[in-house]
C-alpha cells in the first residue's frame, strides 16, 4: 500500500493529508494561530524571566549556587528577609519598647501587655498546647497552668526561667530535681501509711505523718505544701498531676515519674519566650 | 516541514532515537550540575551520618509511610520559619537515601521536630495521637512499642549506605550493634564508644521507657535528632543584593 | 482491504485487568479518603494511611492506568499498522509479568516494604522485574511498528512510543539503588538529599507527563476520531505539539521543589518550562475537541463519546491549573496542601480515568464480538454519577487547600500567627467528608460500568435494553 489519495473533507471543506489508518484520516489544517502566538509569547516571557532571575547552571560552577545570578540579585533567602521585615514593621509600634521593658513595666503598660498576651497566646497554641492542652488545663502528667499552684514558682521570672531552659530537658541550665524511688527503701506498710497521710483519708494513726517528716519533708516541706526551689509539688491541696487517689500516690512513692518539659531557648526567639511568660503567668493567676 | 517529518514517520527506529535525544536534554542540564557538591550543598558544620539506632528509626519512618503526611523541608517563607524554625538547608538531608522532603503536609513539618517534645510525649503520641492531641487525624502506631528494633543486621544497612556514599568508617560498621544498644540503654558501657564515633551531641536515652530496645526507641531517637545537627546560628546564605 | 488476524486475546486480558484494578484502586482511594475524615479507620498495623496511600496511587496509576495503556496500545498499534501484534509469547509475558509486578508492589506496601519514593515505592527486586517486563513491552511495540503495512506511523503510536521509552529511562534513573543483601527486601537509593529530590521529581513529574499524559493522548488520538467518525483536526498541530510536549515536559520537574533547598536556578527552570508547557499540552486538547467540529450532534446521541470529550475538558483544565501552580508565588500557597490533591484528581479522575472509560466502552463490544453495549442508559448514568463525584472532589479540595494555605500564613494585626497547625487540620474535616462522598460516587459509577460490561460480555440478550443506537463506523 502506498499513499492514499488526498481528498477534501465534505463537512469542513479542508483537504486531508491522504493518510488513512483503520479508517482514521487527518485534516491538513494549520495549527491555530492563537495557539502559536501564545506559545511564542510564553517563550519570550521565559527568556525575559531568565535574565531577571537566577536561571541557568553555569559551566564553570560560578555564580550563586552554581547558577546565573539574575539582574537584581534575587534569592529566595533575600525574599524571606524582606517579607519578615513586613511583620517586624507591623509589630513596630510595640516591639522596641517591648524588647527594652522589664516584665513589671510590661504588666503596667496596657498596650505592651495586650501585645504580650496576643503573642503568647499565638505561640502557646502551636508549641505548648500539645502537652498542656488547648486552654492550658494540662492533665495526664502535664501540669495545669490555669491554677495558681506552681511546681517551680509562679512569678513571671520563675515561669520565664522554666520556659527558657525547661525541666529535666537536658539543657545545661534546666531545672532539675528527682524524687527518689522509695520502693527500694521503705516497706510496703510504710508506703501505704505515708500515702494515707498524704491523701488525708483519715486512716493514718501518726506513723504516716512521722515517716513523711523523715523521708519527704526535705523536699515537700514540713507541712507538705511543697518547695519551688526543688520543683516539689504541694501535696496538701487537691491539685494533682499524676493523680490523687491513694494508689496513684503509692505508685509515685514507689517509682516516681520525672516529667520532662523541653527547653525553648533555642527554638523560639527571645521575645516570644517573654511573651509566653507573661501569657502563662496570666493564665494561672500567677504569684 | 511536513515532508521532512515524513522521514521520521516512516522509520520507527529513527523516531525512537529522536525521542530519546529530545527527552535527554532537559534532564542532563538540570540534574548533572547538582552533582557539583560544593555549589549545591552549603558549608555548614555539624551534619553527621545517622547513628545505627537513628538509621533503624528512619527505616521505620519510611516503612510506615510517615512521609505521606509529613514534610521535612521548611521553606524560606516567613510563616514557616516562625512555625517550624530555620529553613532547611541542602546539607541537612545529604545523608538521607532517599530524601524525606515529602510533598504533602497532612501533619506538620518534622524537619526540626527534634527536641520539641519529650520522649514520653512521643511514646504517648505514637500509642494513640488523639490522647495528646484530640483533633489529630494521625494513625496510631501502637505496634512499634511491642517490636524489637531490627539491630542485628543494621551493620549491613550501613555497608550499603557506605557504597552509596555515606562516610561510615570500618569502626562504625564493626560496632554498629553495640552502638545501637548503647544509645538506647544508658547502663551499657558502650556509651563512650558511641560518643567517640558520633560526637558528644548524640542523644542517648531509654527513649520509650521499656527495658528492651524497640522500634519505638529507634523511631524516637530518629525524631529527636531531626533538625538538630546543623549549626545554624551564624549561617549566612550565599548571594543576595549587590 | 484485508484485515490481518489481530491478536485480540491479549487485549481482552488487559481490558479485564484494567477494570479489576480500577475498582480496587478507586476503593482504596475511598478508604483513605474516609481515613482522613475518620482516623479510627486506621486499623492495626497493616491498614494505616501511610501504607495505604501508596497502595492507592500505585493501584490507580500503574495498575489501572498501566493496564489501560497496555490494552489500548496493543489494540491501536495493530489496527493502525495493519499487522498482527509481534510475538504472542512475549506479549503474554508482558501481561502476566506486569500483573506479577503489581502484586509484588502491593504486598510490599502492606507489609512495609517500600523505598519511600512517591510513585516509585516498589523495592529493588520489583523494580528489576518491571525492567524486564518493560523492555519486553518496548520490543513488542517496536517490532509491531516495524512490521507495519502502512507507510506512515500514526500519531497515536508516536505518543505510545514516547511513553514507553521515556518511562523506561525514568524508571532506570530514579530507582538505582543498593540492596542491603541479595536476600533482603531493603535497598538504599544511591541518590541522597538534593540530588535525590530533583531526580525523584524529574521522575515523578514525567510519570505525569509520559505515563498519565503522553500515553493517554495515544488513547485519545485513536478513540476520539474513531468514535466521532471524523478526521483528526490538524496533522501539523500533531507534529508541533508532540515534539514540543516531550521536549518541554522533561524540564518542569523542579516545580515540585519550589522554595526548597534546591538551588534557585533550578527552580526557575522548572517554573518557566512549566509555563511554556501550557500550549504544547493544550495542543492535544485542541486536536481532540476540534476533531468533533461538524459532528457535535453526536455528543447528544453517544454517551461514550461524551466521556471522551469531558475528559478532554478536564485535561485542558488541569494543564491550565498546572502551569498556574508552577508560578512560585502561587506554589508558595498551594504546595503541601489539598490544592495539589485537587489538581491531581482533576487530571487523574477527569482526564485519565474518563478517557479510559470511554476507550473501554468502545473496546468491549468489539473484542467480545457483540453488537453493542448492554445498556447505553447505564453508560449515561455512569457518566453523570462520576462527573458529579469529580466536581465534589475537586471543589472540596480547592476550598480546603486554599483555606489551609491561607490559614498557615495568616498573621493577625499585631503580627502574630493566627492559627496553630491543628486548627487547620480541624477546619478541613467537612471538606474531607465531601471529598469522600465524591469519591464514593466516582466508585459507584465504576461499579455501574462493571455491571454493564459484565452484562455485555456474558449476557445473551445484547443489546436488548439499548435505547440509544451506538454509532457504527466503517
Ligand atoms: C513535651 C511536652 C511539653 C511541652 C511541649 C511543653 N511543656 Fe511545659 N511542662 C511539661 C511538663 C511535663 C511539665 C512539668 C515538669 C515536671 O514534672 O516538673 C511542664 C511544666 C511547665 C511549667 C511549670 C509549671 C509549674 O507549675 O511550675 C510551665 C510554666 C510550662 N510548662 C510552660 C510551657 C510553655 C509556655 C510551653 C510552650 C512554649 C510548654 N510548657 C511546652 C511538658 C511540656
Ligand atoms: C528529692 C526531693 C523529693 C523527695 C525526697 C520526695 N519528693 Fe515527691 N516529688 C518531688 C518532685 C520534684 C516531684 C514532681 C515530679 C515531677 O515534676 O514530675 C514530686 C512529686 C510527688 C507527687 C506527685 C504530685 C502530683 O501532683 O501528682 C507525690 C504524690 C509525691 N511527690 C509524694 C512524695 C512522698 C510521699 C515522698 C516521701 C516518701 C516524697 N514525695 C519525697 C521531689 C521529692
Ligand atoms: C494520616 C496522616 C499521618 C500519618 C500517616 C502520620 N502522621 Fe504524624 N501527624 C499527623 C497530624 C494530622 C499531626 C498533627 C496533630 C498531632 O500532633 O497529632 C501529626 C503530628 C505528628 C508529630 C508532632 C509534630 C509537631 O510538631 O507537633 C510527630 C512527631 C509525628 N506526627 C510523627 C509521625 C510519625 C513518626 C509517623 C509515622 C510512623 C506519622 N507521624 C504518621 C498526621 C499523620
Ligand atoms: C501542563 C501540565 C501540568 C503542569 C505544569 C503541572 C504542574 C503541577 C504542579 C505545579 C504541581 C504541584 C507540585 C507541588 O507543589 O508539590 C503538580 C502536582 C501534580 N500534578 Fe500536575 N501539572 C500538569 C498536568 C498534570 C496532569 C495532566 C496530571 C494528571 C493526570 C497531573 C498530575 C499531578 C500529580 C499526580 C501531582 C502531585 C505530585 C505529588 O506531589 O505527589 N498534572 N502539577
Ligand atoms: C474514587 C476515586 C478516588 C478517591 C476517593 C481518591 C482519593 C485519594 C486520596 C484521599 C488521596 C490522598 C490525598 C492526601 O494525601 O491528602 C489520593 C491521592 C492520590 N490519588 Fe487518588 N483517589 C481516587 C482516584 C484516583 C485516580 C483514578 C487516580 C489516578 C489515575 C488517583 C491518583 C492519585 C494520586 C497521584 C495521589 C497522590 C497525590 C499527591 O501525592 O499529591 N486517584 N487519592
Ligand atoms: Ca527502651
Ligand atoms: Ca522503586
Ligand atoms: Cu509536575
Amino acid at each position: 500500500m502506498s499513499e492514499h489519495q488526498k481528498e477534501t473533507d465534505a463537512i469542513s471543506g479542508v483537504e486531508t493529508t491522504g493518510h488513512d489508518w483503520d479508517g482514521i484520516k487527518e485534516l491538513n489544517n494549520p495549527a491555530p494561530r492563537w495557539w502559536l502566538l501564545v506559545l511564542y509569547a510564553s517563550i519570550i516571557w521565559a527568556i525575559g524571566y531568565w535574565v531577571v532571575y537566577p536561571a541557568w547552571p553555569t559551566l564553570s560552577g560560578e555564580g550563586v549556587r552554581g547558577g546565573t545570578e539574575g539582574s537584581f540579585g534575587w534569592t529566595q533567602y533575600e525574599q524571606l528577609k524582606e517579607s519578615q521585615g513586613e511583620i517586624v514593621a507591623r509589630k513596630a509600634a510595640y516591639l522596641t519598647r517591648f524588647e527594652n521593658a522589664s516584665f513589671a513595666d510590661i504588666q503596667k503598660d496596657e498596650g505592651l501587655y495586650e501585645f504580650a498576651q496576643a503573642g503568647g497566646a499565638a505561640a502557646f497554641k502551636d508549641n505548648c498546647a500539645t502537652c498542656h492542652g488547648t486552654g492550658g488545663a494540662g492533665g495526664n502528667g502535664y501540669p495545669n497552668l490555669n491554677d495558681d499552684d506552681w511546681l517551680w514558682g509562679g512569678s513571671v521570672d520563675a515561669i520565664y526561667q522554666t520556659i527558657r531552659f525547661g525541666i529535666r530537658s537536658g539543657d545545661d541550665e534546666a531545672r532539675f530535681s528527682e524524687m527518689p524511688a522509695f520502693g527500694d527503701m521503705l516497706s510496703a506498710d510504710e508506703i501505704s501509711a505515708i500515702a494515707s497521710f498524704v491523701v488525708q483519708d483519715g486512716t493514718d494513726d501518726g506513723a504516716g505523718a512521722q515517716a513523711f517528716a523523715d523521708n519527704c519533708a526535705a523536699c515537700h516541706g514540713d507541712t507538705g505544701t511543697g518547695m519551688h526551689e526543688l520543683g516539689a509539688p504541694n501535696l496538701m491541696d487537691a491539685i494533682w498531676f499524676y493523680g490523687g487517689t491513694k494508689a496513684d500516690v503509692m505508685a509515685q512513692i514507689r517509682k516516681p515519674r520525672h516529667g520532662v518539659m523541653p527547653a525553648w531557648e533555642h527554638r523560639l526567639d527571645a521575645n516570644t519566650i517573654r511573651e509566653l511568660a507573661i501569657y502563662v503567668h496570666a493564665l494561672g493567676g500567677g504569684e | 516541514m511536513l515532508n521532512k517529518h515524513a522521514v521520521v514517520e516512516k522509520n520507527s527506529f529513527l523516531m525512537l532515537i529522536l525521542i530519546v535525544v529530545v527527552i535527554s536534554i532537559g534532564g542532563i542540564i538540570e540534574v548533572l550540575p547538582l552533582f557539583r557538591m560544593e555549589t549545591t550543598i552549603e558549608p555548614v558544620k555539624g551534619v553527621r551520618p545517622y547513628t545505627p539506632l537513628e538509621l533503624a528509626g528512619q527505616n521505620v519512618y519510611i516503612r510506615e509511610g510517615c512521609y505521606n503526611c509529613h514534610s521535612q523541608q521548611i521553606r524560606p517563607l516567613r510563616d514557616e520559619v516562625e512555625r517550624y524554625g530555620h529553613y532547611s538547608l541542602a546539607a541537612e538531608s545529604m545523608y538521607d537515601h532517599p530524601f524525606q522532603w515529602g510533598s504533602k503536609r497532612t501533619g506538620p513539618d518534622l524537619a526540626r521536630v527534634g527536641g520539641k517534645y519529650s520522649d514520653l510525649w512521643h511514646v504517648q503520641h505514637m500509642e494513640k495521637p488523639q490522647n495528646v492531641v484530640p483533633e489529630s487525624i494521625m494513625p496510631a502506631y501502637a505496634h512499634l512499642a511491642r517490636k524489637g528494633a531490627a539491630l542485628n543486621e543494621i551493620a549491613d544497612d550501613m555497608k550499603a549506605l557506605r557504597m552509596a556514599g555515606v562516610p561510615y568508617t570500618d569502626e562504625m560498621i564493626e560496632n554498629a550493634y553495640r552502638d545501637a544498644l548503647a544509645q538506647a540503654q544508658l547502663d551499657s558501657d558502650g556509651l563512650d564508644g558511641l560518643i567517640e564515633r558520633y560526637g558528644d551531641k548524640v542523644i542517648a536515652r531509654n527513649f520509650d521507657g521499656q527495658e528492651v530496645t524497640t522500634e519505638l526507641d529507634a523511631l524516637i531517637a530518629y525524631l529527636q535528632v531531626l533538625g538538630t545537627m546543623a549549626e545554624l546560628k551564624d549561617y549566612e546564605p550565599e548571594g543576595g543584593r549587590k | 482491504m484485508d484485515k490481518p488476524d489481530y491478536n485480540d486475546e491479549i487485549v481482552k486480558k488487559f481490558t479485564i485487568a484494567t477494570i479489576f484494578w480500577g475498582v480496587a484502586g478507586f476503593a482504596a482511594g475511598v478508604f483513605i479518603a474516609l481515613q482522613m475524615a475518620f482516623p479510627e479507620l486506621n486499623i492495626g498495623e497493616y491498614l494505616t494511611f501511610g501504607r495505604l496511600r501508596p497502595l492507592h496511587t500505585s493501584a490507580v496509576i500503574f495498575a489501572f492506568g498501566g493496564n489501560a495503556l497496555f490494552a489500548t496500545s496493543y489494540f491501536v498499534v495493530q489496527r493502525t499498522c495493519r499487522t498482527r501484534l509481534w510475538g504472542d509469547g512475549v506479549a503474554n509475558f508482558t501481561f502476566w509479568g506486569y500483573q506479577a509486578f503489581i502484586v509484588m508492589a502491593a504486598v510490599g506496601y502492606l507489609t512495609g516494604v517500600t523505598q519511600g519514593k512517591e510513585y516509585a515505592e516498589p523495592e529493588w527486586y520489583a523494580d528489576l522485574w518491571l525492567t524486564f517486563v518493560w523492555v519486553a513491552y518496548l520490543i513488542v511495540f517496536l517490532m509491531t511498528m516495524k512490521n507495519r503495512r502502512e507507510p506512515h506511523i500514526y500519531v497515536a503510536n508516536w505518543f505510545y512510543l514516547a511513553f514507553i521509552v521515556t518511562v523506561a529511562v525514568l524508571h532506570l534513573g530514579n530507582n538505582i539503588s543498593i540492596p542491603v543483601s541479595l536476600t533482603s527486601t531493603k535497598s538504599y537509593s544511591v541518590w541522597a538529599g538534593v540530588q535525590s529530590a530533583l531526580i525523584q521529581w524529574w521522575y515523578g513529574h514525567n510519570a505525569v507527563g509520559f505515563f498519565l499524559t503522553a500515553g493517554f493522548l495515544g488513547i485519545m488520538y485513536y478513540f476520539v476520531p474513531k468514535r466521532a467518525g471524523r478526521p483528526v483536526y490538524s496533522y501539523r498541530l500533531s507534529i508541533l505539539h508532540f515534539w514540543s510536549l516531550i521536549f518541554i515536559y522533561i524540564w518542569a520537574g523542579p516545580h515540585h521543589l519550589h522554595y526548597t533547598a534546591l538551588p534557585d536556578w533550578a527552580q526557575t527552570l522548572g517554573m518557566t518550562f512549566s509555563i511554556m508547557l501550557w500550549m504544547p499540552s493544550w495542543g492535544g486538547m485542541i486536536n481532540g475537541m476540534m476533531t468533533l467540529s461538524g459532528a457535535w450532534h453526536k455528543l447528544r446521541q453517544d454517551p461514550v463519546l461524551r466521556f471522551m470529550i469531558i475528559s478532554l475538558a478536564f485535561y485542558g483544565m488541569s494543564t491550565f491549573e498546572g502551569p498556574l501552580m508552577s508560578i512560585k508565588t502561587v506554589n508558595a500557597l498551594s504546595h503541601y496542601t489539598d490544592w495539589t490533591i485537587g489538581h491531581v484528581h482533576s487530571g487523574a479522575l477527569g482526564w485519565v480515568a474518563f478517557i479510559s472509560f470511554g476507550a473501554l466502552y468502545h473496546l468491549v463490544p468489539g473484542l467480545w464480538k457483540k453488537e453493542g453495549l448492554y445498556s447505553m442508559k447505564l453508560v449515561n448514568t455512569h457518566l453523570w454519577v462520576a462527573t458529579i463525584g469529580i466536581v465534589l472532589y475537586i471543589a472540596a479540595m480547592w476550598v480546603s487547600g486554599i483555606m489551609q494555605g491561607l490559614m498557615w500564613r495568616s498573621y493577625d494585626d499585631m503580627g502574630f500567627l493566627t492559627y496553630s497547625f491543628v486548627e487547620t487540620v480541624y477546619a478541613m474535616h467537612p471538606f474531607y467528608l465531601i471529598r469522600a462522598l465524591g469519591g464514593l460516587m466516582f466508585l459507584s459509577g465504576a461499579l455501574i460500568m462493571v455491571y454493564n460490561i459484565y452484562k455485555t460480555i456474558c449476557g445473551d440478550a445484547v443489546p436488548s435494553t439499548q435505547d440509544v443506537k451506538e454509532p457504527v463506523h466503517a
